[in-house]
């Protein structure tokens, strides 16, 4: 017995042991911030939630530098991860950047603070085309970080740039075994409709039926269907062609030359990650200085350099590169977006149909 | 030590099997036997059996774990007789054993680079002059990695086995003119079926739920029951429908159990 | 019969090859100067330095360790008494209602295992994170003790037992002097079989953590679906030295009487089984 006692206190004290180092690291790692917030008090502290590697570092070293407030920068890597901790409260988030879809789900759940335009600068940056959308109209409660779309990259030393003008494209039996699909339910479910040329929204289940047919057809094609290691992938030539979206792409593009972005014709998915003030804020004064700081076309620029994401700020896009303005893939004319279509929240059931027709077409994959 | 003295020592262990074995089944159950909105149903099973694609995942996941069982078996027994043979068999076990306490992870992800397209593998490939193939996200992939990760939980019930065999009665047989082969075929393999059971269902069972494998080397061209039970509960979030999977998956595991059962040691009990 | 035991050799020495290959393979790599898996361009310690530099990975290693020696301490504690109490039972179909139901959860795939526990903490309320995945582990860790112990116990002269009680021993003087010495043995092999499959469980983990708690085959995991990361590779230099030092303990206490069997879980496991259901 006593042996068991002495085992027990060496192996607790092994684990408290543990326990104080990880508090050491944790104290560590923290301590820069912890040095900056001895100084400030509470109140000039803006807390922003966001995607991880999804802005520019300088910038927040910019803004702390210009208001002299103090940035706590935490991320998130999916909107229900982001959507539980920010209803699950004590968090304090000032502000948060989720996506289209998920805005209007946080607005449905009550979590949004709304937006106070005496507050705000610079709006007439904006571009109006980008305002306004299903998901939140008359931008009420969220103003556009980034946008994009949901296309196809290639690589030009087994695809050339006319063999894949749409998402009919796909379906070429020259590309038995090269397309990687990104493992989303709504985007590969969305292409299939878009190629059917229906609504990526569609609650129409004989449309769903036949984009999940459509899909299954497209199988044969299909090399493999992956998460973020889709980038890595595309950039060591593991495959001709990928669906991903253009955020992504870019990305990719940095890192291999012979990769390429297109935005099929037709119909198609638009995306936007939008800044909101959820119900967590603490400091709404710090929040509204950060948006109006990217507000300024010189700083959307710059964040829009370092992620190579489309920027929503007309002025940012102007001192981009004319390359990277001009490329109607990654900007595109207002006559390709109004063919695009933003998800929409479709509710507990359409939503678990749509899984569940993607789950199916993923498990009926034999070659 | 009566048996009245054992109650109190037993209290934390029965909590555990109410609240952690018996309880978290019959959730599962309950579970399985309703929709998305907490209805009671039987719809996820008239899905399951009426849903081609389901029986068809089904067959597909027991075939490729049936598979890796059948080449796990046939590596195992040759590598396990051997290493009941040599010298300080205890030593080499241990070599056995080692890759086993090397994260699962880990060994997955070594053949993420093995077998890319401009891996090592590939690599020889071409420098032998067959050229680069397609190896990353087939079935063969996943049946490759996955017997190599079993590989050692084949390999130990069955090397106890042997060392159990009592070395007189191979002896006998071959005194009595048995050849190498038919000693081995007629005396060691019956005596050792026990351990072959056991690497059996050491093998078999943990092979349907290798979900991360499905996903890192296969591509997600690879669906088994463990990544369809890890689809429902932490992508679609469709709980009821993966339970019944889940509670469909345990009853194949009973069956497999039964199958497998020792029937002569039944007996004697 | 010389010829065939070359024969035997050489397949031996083939499919040891064939098992470390991929080990060392990946623990090369973490030595490369380049930053991928694909050619090794030099000599370089630097994905070491990153490793250690990583705060987070530091702080999820020792996650992991914590969860792995607290669940395996619990677990050992609770196992040792639940086997005594088994032992101690006098009827023997009861005995084995309870080696059966203890048999569940070690035969039970890892999936089962988590999604029936996720549903157990969500419908109780219990938030996902350190407090959940050490729930769990402590669960499917108990059964793997009572296996081993029990062994123990059963191996245990019963005359033991009663001459200390003829002598006047108290129960609690025969349980600390007769009983724990004896089966000690059996307790610390569970102790460290716990541990290492905790260290090693992925898919139960998996599925009960939440709110950022990850330990390392989770963190593993995610890098994996990043993408090629020569640090990992660092970690899994530094994981199988800690395993092989790891081995080498145990194989001291587990040799040092009990020979031959119970060198694994799983082989354990079925072993005691005795390959059916009971």
């Amino acid at each position: 017995m006593k042996r068991i006692f002495w085992f027990m206190g060496v192996i607790l004290a092994v684990v408290g042991l543990l326990f104080g180092v990880k508090v050491g690291l944790d104290w560590q790692s923290s301590q820069q911030k912890s040095a900056a917030r001895m100084t400030k008090n509470q109140d000039q502290t803006l807390t922003i939630f966001n995607w991880g590697d999804y802005i520019d570092p300088t910038l927040i070293h910019e803004f702390e530098q210009k208001t002299g407030y103090h940035v706590d920068y935490e991320t998130f890597d999916s909107n229900e991860a982001m959507f539980t901790k920010i209803e699950q409260g004590g968090t304090r988030y000032d502000l948060a950047i989720p996506s289209d879809y998920m805005i209007q789900k946080m607005r449905a759940a009550n979590l949004l603070e709304p937006l106070d335009y005496h507050e705000l600068k610079d709006l007439q940056e904006y571009d109006p085309e980008l305002m306004n959308q299903p998901f939140d109209p008359g931008n009420r409660y969220s103003l556009p970080y980034f946008w994009g779309t949901l296309g196809i990259v290639y690589n030009d030393q087994d695809v050339a740039a006319d063999e894949l003008k749409t998402w009919n494209d796909l379906w070429n039996p020259k590309w038995n075994q090269s397309v990687m699909l990104y493992d989303s339910a709504r985007d590969v479910m969305g292409v299939g409709l878009a190629s059917n040329d229906d609504d990526i929204n569609s609650t129409n289940m004989s449309e769903l039926l036949a984009a999940k047919g459509r899909l299954d057809a497209l199988m044969p094609n299909v090399k493999a269907i992956v998460g973020d290691e889709i980038k890595m992938y595309m950039v060591q030539n593991e495959a001709k062609i990928a669906v991903d979206f253009s955020g992504d792409a870019q990305q990719m593009l940095a890192q291999n030359s012979h990769l390429h972005y297109v935005l099929p014709q037709g119909r198609g998915n638009m995306w936007f990650d939008n800044m909101v003030i959820p119900k967590t804020v603490r400091n709404k004064k710090a929040a509204y200085a950060f948006i109006n700081f990217l507000a300024d076309p010189t700083h959307a620029a710059k964040n829009a350099e370092y992620t190579g994401y489309s920027t929503p700020n007309v002025g940012a896009k102007q001192l981009l590169p004319a390359v990277v303005k001009n490329n109607p893939d990654f900007y595109p004319s207002q006559q390709t977006l109004k063919k695009l279509t933003v998800y929409q929240d479709l509710g507990l059931d359409w939503t678990t149909t749509y899984n569940d027709l993607y789950l199916e077409f993923k498990m009926n994959n034999h070659r | 030590m009566k048996s009245k003295q054992s109650i109190p020592y037993m209290v934390p262990y029965v909590l555990w099997i109410v609240l952690f074995v018996i309880l978290p089944l019959l959730l599962m159950l309950i579970q399985s036997l309703q929709d998305i909105h907490q209805q009671w149903t039987l719809a996820n099973y008239a899905n399951f059996f009426r849903s081609g694609t389901y029986l068809k995942m089904t067959f597909n996941s027991i075939f490729y774990a049936f598979l890796v069982t059948v080449i796990t078996l046939s590596i195992s027994y040759p590598m396990a007789y051997g290493l009941s043979r040599v010298k300080n068999s205890q030593f080499w076990l241990l070599l056995v054993i080692l890759p086993t306490w090397v994260n699962l992870l880990l060994k997955a992800y070594a053949f993420i680079g093995l077998l890319s397209q401009t891996g090592t593998v590939n690599q020889f490939l071409g420098f032998i002059g067959i050229g680069p193939q397609q190896l990353l996200f087939t079935d063969t992939s996943f049946i490759l990695v996955a017997s190599y990760i079993e590989l050692p939980f084949m390999i130990l019930p069955i090397f106890n086995s042997l060392v159990e065999v009592n070395p007189s009665l191979p002896n006998a047989a071959r005194d009595l003119g048995a050849t190498p082969w038919q000693t081995l075929r007629r005396v060691i393999f019956p005596l050792t079926l026990g351990g072959v059971r056991a690497g059996v269902q050491a093998v078999f069972i943990p092979t349907l739920s290798l979900f991360m494998l499905t996903r890192l080397i296969g591509g997600n061209r690879v669906i088994t029951l463990g990544t369809a039970i890890e689809e429902h509960f932490l992508i679609t979030q469709n709980w009821g429908m993966g339970s019944t999977i889940g509670i469909i998956l345990v009853v194949a595991m009973g069956i497999t159990m039964y199958v497998t059962r020792d029937r002569k040691k039944r007996g004697k009990r | 019969m010389k010829k065939q035991s070359l024969l035997m050799k050489f397949y031996l020495i083939v499919v040891f090859l064939l098992m470390y290959l991929p080990i060392f393979y990946l623990i090369l790599f973490a030595f490369n100067r380049g930053d991928y898996m694909t050619s090794f361009t030099g000599f370089s310690l630097r994905h070491f330095a990153t490793m250690f530099a990583d705060t987070r990975l530091m702080g999820i290693l020792l996650n992991t360790f914590i969860i792995a020696l607290l669940s395996s301490l619990v677990a050992t504690l609770v196992g040792t008494f639940g086997a005594l109490g088994i032992y101690l039972l006098k009827r023997r179909n009861l005995q084995n209602v309870f080696l059966g139901l203890n048999n569940i959860l070690m035969v039970s795939p890892d999936v089962i295992i988590g999604a029936s526990f996720l549903i157990l903490f969500t419908m109780a309320g219990l938030a996902l994170g350190f407090g959940s995945v050490l729930i769990a582990h402590i669960a499917f860790s108990i059964p793997i003790v009572v296996l081993l112990v029990l062994p123990k116990l059963n191996e245990m002269d019963s005359a033991l037992i009663r001459a200390a009680q003829d002598l006047g021993a108290r129960p609690y003087q025969v349980l600390s002097y007769v009983i724990l010495p004896y089966i000690w043995t059996g307790i610390m092999a569970g102790f460290f079989m716990t541990i290492t499959y905790s260290l090693d469980d992925f898919a139960v983990t998996f599925f009960v953590t939440g709110n950022g708690f990850t330990t390392l085959s989770v963190e593993i995991y995610a890098r994996a679906r990043q993408g090629i990361d020569l640090s990992i590779n660092a970690l899994s230099a530094l994981m199988f030295l800690v395993s092989l030092v790891l081995v080498i303990i145990y194989y001291f206490i587990a040799n040092h009487k009990q020979k031959g069997s119970g060198k694994h879980k799983r082989a354990t496991v079925n072993q005691q089984l005795g390959g059916g259901v009971q």
